[in-house]
């Protein structure tokens, strides 16, 4: 249906009908020192020569920086084909449509979307996208605890390593609090950056929900997710696996952990062919295991045939979701990022499973050869002995922070601080390396952050005390 | 016939049967089986639990709704039909046949106080019209 906007015409024959002269009587309640009148302040109009002029000015002022910066959003190449094919009209668009078996493009796309996520996690069923990684993490807590059913055992605790994401602990906390759900923290040994186990075996786990593995954790360091898993099913815990999805293509997947595999597993899509673009949209995904669908969250697209036997696509679980069900429904804020899970299927298509785990090896790679560069820094030193995924954490013989303003003079954004999360680990920076470094990037990082660290790091002057 | 006469009703469209063992068994009605639709799934009380009368106790969803089930009289379930999870499709086929769960009523005198075939049905006929 076309959009047509009002008239003079049907606007004063509104206005008649109702009885009034000017539309600004629909509004006379409001007193005038409220209103807040012409926009004074705004300047005149440009035109779009100029308006590109502009933009490209403050595009400029905002540099072209060299990235290491990863701890949840991460720089990969997204092939120009993926955008180029995500703004045709029947995409671009972050909602499902209503009626939305009228819309059968869409949910395939969907469907694909669903059977792309479970092949890279190995699990059962994926949801059609929820809101981000850590608003996953909360739905997973929340689901977890409703898988554990409302008998006279509740079990309202569930464990989450110290060593997940700041935020995403965060954001958990914040959406399970109000339901009674306590999160208890497991600690990370200090030598390795895990998730202590035997910290873990001393937790009463009476009343516990599930443990959430992450894989890998924040610090980039690869958990023992095979024994994690274990030590859930031999408590009859569930297994929440939090993963990056592009480690999971050259990992081994969380449903394929031992003990069985992840019940649920969730992450951050936004590695999949989402550019970094100021904090987002970012969307989250979600898997589990098909015996526990019906508790989880969000909408699922599946695959059918009508009634003279093409093949269709439905919405299915629906009698779950919160315009069918609103005070039961498995989640009220499981929004689907639609726009992003386009964009995440169309490169997931473009790549491949091969393509992936190339992309991925690389990541790997860069992040190796960054460490072996970065190590042989004087002031530097790994924080931790475990192998890493694309992202690792160093101590630096100087505040973090001084040397990332430092880094930053030479157009160079150095990674992220660990000490306002974990004011244990002092002078700790996460750095991440993704395919699109080069040699020459990881060895003008190393260069500069030599010099940098070696202005601050030199011998104090006699007269001062050390 | 859509509400047999052997059976007492609750204004919320179960069937509740008061079996010679002193249980009552309970299912949904003919006319809530088909204005719900296809059914596609039933979550079933837990066995041993005690509800009191008016209180839900099961869930059955359709393709596009869900509903409670309440209890039509106080009691204690002590059994569940588990055929429901794998073909919750006998609610639609066999309403009076395929029963939800069967209770241990705290009073089978209880039971009256529900509606009798005729009330039911005058009060669906009346809720159409």
């Amino acid at each position: 249906m076309p959009f047509i906007p009002h008239t003079e015409r049907d606007v004063a024959e509104m206005l008649e009908a109702i009885g009034i002269e000017a539309l600004d009587d629909l509004f006379d309640e409001i007193p005038a020192g409220l209103k807040l009148g012409a926009f004074a302040e705004l300047p005149p109009a440009l035109g779009e020569a100029q308006v590109t002029r502009l933009m490209l000015e403050r595009a400029e002022a905002d540099g072209r920086y060299l990235n290491f910066c990863g701890a949840g959003a991460y720089e990969h190449f997204v092939p120009a084909a993926v955008w180029q094919i995500v703004i045709r009209g029947e995409l671009y668009s972050a909602y499902t449509p209503y009626q939305a078996e009228a819309s059968q493009g869409t949910l395939q796309l969907m469907y694909e979307y669903q059977s792309m996520i479970c092949a890279l996690t190995a699990m059962e069923v994926a949801n059609a996208g929820l809101y981000d990684g850590a608003s996953a993490l909360g739905e997973a807590v929340l689901m977890a605890v409703r898988c554990h059913g409302g008998g006279a055992e509740t079990r309202r605790r569930v464990l989450v390593p110290r060593a997940v994401h700041p935020a995403y602990r965060a954001v958990a906390r914040t959406l399970t609090r109000p339901q009674g759900i306590e999160l208890i923290e497991v600690p990370f040994d200090p030598g390795s950056g895990r998730t202590d186990l035997q910290a873990l075996e001393a937790i009463d786990t009476a009343g516990c929900a599930a443990l959430v593995i992450p894989q890998p954790n924040y610090f980039g360091v690869l958990e023992d997710a095979d024994a994690l898993c274990r030590f859930a099913r031999s408590r009859g815990l569930l297994a929440i696996g939090l993963v990056n999805p592009m480690a999971a293509a050259l990992l081994k997947p969380p449903g394929e952990w031992e003990g069985g595999g992840a019940d649920i597993a969730v992450g951050d899509g936004q590695p999949l062919g989402l550019p970094l673009s100021g904090g987002g949209p970012y969307f989250g995904f979600m898997t589990c295991r098909q015996a526990l669908v019906r508790q989880l969250p969000g909408r699922l697209a599946g695959a059918t045939v009508d009634r003279d036997g093409r093949r269709g696509f439905a919405l299915t679980l629906q009698a779950r979701e919160q315009h069918i069900r609103r005070a039961k429904a498995t989640s009220n804020i499981c929004t689907n990022q639609g726009l992003a899970v386009a964009a995440a299927t169309v490169y997931m298509a473009l790549l491949g499973p091969e393509g992936l785990r190339r992309v991925a090896g690389r990541c790997h790679a860069n992040a190796r050869r960054l460490a072996r560069l970065l190590e042989a820094v004087p002031g530097v030193e790994r924080l931790f002995d475990a192998p890493v995924f694309h992202e690792l954490a160093l101590r630096l013989a100087a505040p973090a922070a001084e040397v990332l303003r430092a880094l930053e003079a030479q157009g160079i954004l150095g990674g992220v601080e660990l000490v306002p999360d974990y004011p244990e680990l002092g002078n700790g920076l996460l750095v991440c390396a993704t395919e699109t470094k080069e040699e020459e990037d990881l060895r003008r990082f190393a260069d500069n952050l030599e010099r940098i660290l070696g202005k601050r790091i030199k011998p104090p002057p006699c007269a001062m005390k050390t | 016939m859509t509400a047999p006469h052997h059976l007492r009703y609750s204004k919320t469209h179960e069937w509740a049967r008061l079996d010679d063992d002193g249980l009552v068994t309970v299912g949904i009605t003919h006319h809530a089986q088909e204005q719900l639709g296809d059914m596609v799934y039933v979550e079933l009380p837990e066995v041993g639990r005690a509800y009191k009368a008016g209180t839900e106790c099961a869930v059955v969803e359709s393709v596009k709704a869900a509903a409670d089930v309440y209890a039509p009289v106080g009691g204690t379930v002590v059994a569940v039909n588990e055929l429901l999870e794998a073909h919750p499709e006998q609610l639609n086929q066999d309403p009076y046949g395929a029963w939800i769960f069967k209770l241990k009523p705290e009073n089978a005198e209880d039971l009256k106080r529900l509606l009798s075939a005729a009330q039911y049905q005058s009060m669906v006929d009346a809720d159409e019209g």
